[in-house]
């Protein structure tokens, strides 16, 4: 077949592919509002997850901030063997999601997000404060940096699970 | 009553023809996203119907930049230099037979195919007129362009609609549409073929669009424009496209004519739906095939479309003085050489530059 190649076959053989691209249904494109795409449960998301329970306030994190975008106030005493944090401030703004925190928490305290939908109106509502740093049902942790919960995950090939079409 | 005849289709061709070109548009990104495996403008409106209009409002509420060292007068009148031809065209079409109810402007002139052939070719001055005005270096390198494409594929286009002059012996558009008791597409296939390649380059679509390439020179020669000048352009340029697929309807398709009789006998709605189809073949190559460079442009036109072209014309002026009428059967004969000559063609000539090995 090769031989007609140079004949115009190749003209007939892309206008019957997209002849039948035509009349198939293609659906690669996602529509956003209505449809989204599975992200990877390892994602470094744009996002913090911070989980009051395991924090010591020990402020690695802070120190770790290339962007010096923690901020963390503990109370002065100890109550119950253990510093209370008072003020866990993260500016989102600034953060550039390099996971280092998290790789630098040594009590598994931190973990990065899954979500992506974080943009906000005003600079003001990105410096995010301790109560909605917690993890909640549209917060959750991905398994970055966290072997643990990484060895429970299925393994996969793509960034993206299982579902690679759109979900309505 | 001739004033109210000329004021009633003046009045329909202004207003049919920018509501076609919207429907078109729609279509164009509609059927190319389906192409292209995504889904067009689906948002305004239901399947995205509501889009040229959003487009067409957008347009014309921005605002008129016109660049400072370009030539204004020449800015602003190269817009109107384009898009009046386009308007033209439609000016001798035929919509019905005679004594339909709408026949169209003037659709008896007797030179009125040669008509279209002459007033289609001014767009091009209008273009460069775009380019001078604008004083950038891509709209005038995109005039060159368009210039050197327009002379070219000029000659293989009037050639293969000289096959069809002959074939009906006369000019005029209804008398042509008359003379196809069989389509032309059926009893001249190359002269089809030819036709409407050379159209398609005529209207710089995307095989052909060398002059608005927007990865080489960002928009062509309408990169100065825009507002309700930009907005003319895009017009004009729908317009020509819906304006040659209306000729290549009228001359290859049987024009008004139901096909083989059958059906309602409205002329109007069989040439839409004629236009129509033509559009989505222009449509379906545009998805498909990449542009080609300047030196396959060129010996595309002149060793491909330009010597096949001439041995249409010689075969036709044969048949007619052999069997005058050209009687139906002569299609087979017409289809096997079109097919032969094709394929014969396209591994004879040799594209010159270039890095293709030939």
């Amino acid at each position: 077949m090769s031989r007609f190649d140079r004949f115009g076959l190749g003209l007939a053989k892309g206008l019957a592919l997209t002849g039948k691209t035509l009349f198939s249904r293609p659906n690669i494109t996602v529509q956003y509002p209505e449809q989204r795409l599975d992200v990877s449960r390892r994602l470094r998301g744009p996002e913090l997850i911070w989980v009051s329970l395991k924090c010591t306030g020990c402020a690695t994190c802070a120190k770790s901030c290339p962007q010096g975008s923690i901020q963390l106030v503990t109370s002065p005493e100890l109550v119950d063997n253990k510093y209370q944090v008072e003020e866990f401030l993260v500016d989102h703004g600034r953060c550039m999601f390099c996971g280092l925190c998290v790789e630098a928490c040594p009590f598994d305290a931190l973990y990065m997000g899954r979500g992506y939908e974080r943009a906000a109106y005003r600079r003001g509502d990105l410096i995010l404060p301790k109560e909605k740093l917690q993890m909640s049902a549209d917060r959750k942790p991905s398994a970055y940096c966290r072997p643990e919960m990484e060895a429970e995950l299925p393994l996969q090939t793509l960034l993206v699970y299982g579902q690679t079409r759109a979900k309505r | 009553m001739d004033w109210l005849h000329w004021l009633f289709y003046v009045g329909v061709i202004l207003g049919a023809v920018p509501v076609m070109v919207m429907a078109f548009i729609w279509l164009e990104r509609r059927g190319l996203g389906r192409l292209q495996l995504r889904p067009g403008p689906n948002r305004a409106g239901p399947f995205g119907i509501l889009q040229p209009v959003a487009d067409a409002i957008k347009v014309l509420t921005k605002e008129d930049i016109v660049p400072v060292a370009g030539d204004h007068w020449v800015h602003f009148v190269a817009p109107l230099v384009v898009f009046a031809p386009a308007m033209l065209v439609f000016t001798v079409i035929p919509f019905q037979e005679d004594g339909g109810l709408v026949r169209g402007l003037v659709p008896d002139l007797n030179i009125g195919i040669l008509y279209i052939v002459a007033v289609s070719s001014i767009s091009t001055v209008g273009v460069f007129m775009a380019a001078w005005g604008s004083n950038n270096k891509y709209s005038l390198i995109s005039a060159f362009r368009s210039m050197a494409q327009v002379v070219s594929y000029e000659i293989p286009l009037a050639l293969a609609i000289l096959g069809v002059v002959l074939a009906a012996g006369t000019m005029s558009l209804t008398g042509i549409v008359q003379a196809q008791a069989v389509p032309f597409i059926v009893m001249q296939p190359l002269g089809f073929i030819i036709f409407f390649i050379a159209a398609t380059a005529e209207l710089n679509r995307t095989p052909f669009d060398l002059m608005e390439a927007e990865s080489e020179m960002v928009a062509g020669y309408h990169i100065e424009y825009s507002g309700m000048k930009f907005a003319l352009f895009y017009l004009a340029e729908y317009a020509y496209t819906v304006g040659i697929s209306a000729i290549a309807a009228t001359l290859f398709l049987g024009g008004w004519k139901a096909p083989w009789g059958v059906g309602p006998q409205v002329g109007v709605l069989w040439l839409v739906v004629k236009i129509l189809l033509v559009f989505m073949v222009i449509l379906w190559i545009r998805g498909t095939f990449p542009r080609v460079r300047v030196d396959q442009l060129m010996g595309f036109a002149w060793k491909f479309l330009f010597p096949l072209s001439l041995i249409n014309i010689f075969i036709i002026a044969a048949e007619s003085l052999a069997w005058p009428g050209l009687p139906w059967w002569l299609l087979f004969p017409n289809t096997a050489i079109a097919l032969v000559l094709v394929v014969v063609w396209s591994g004879l000539f040799r594209l010159g530059g270039g890095r293709v090995q030939v």
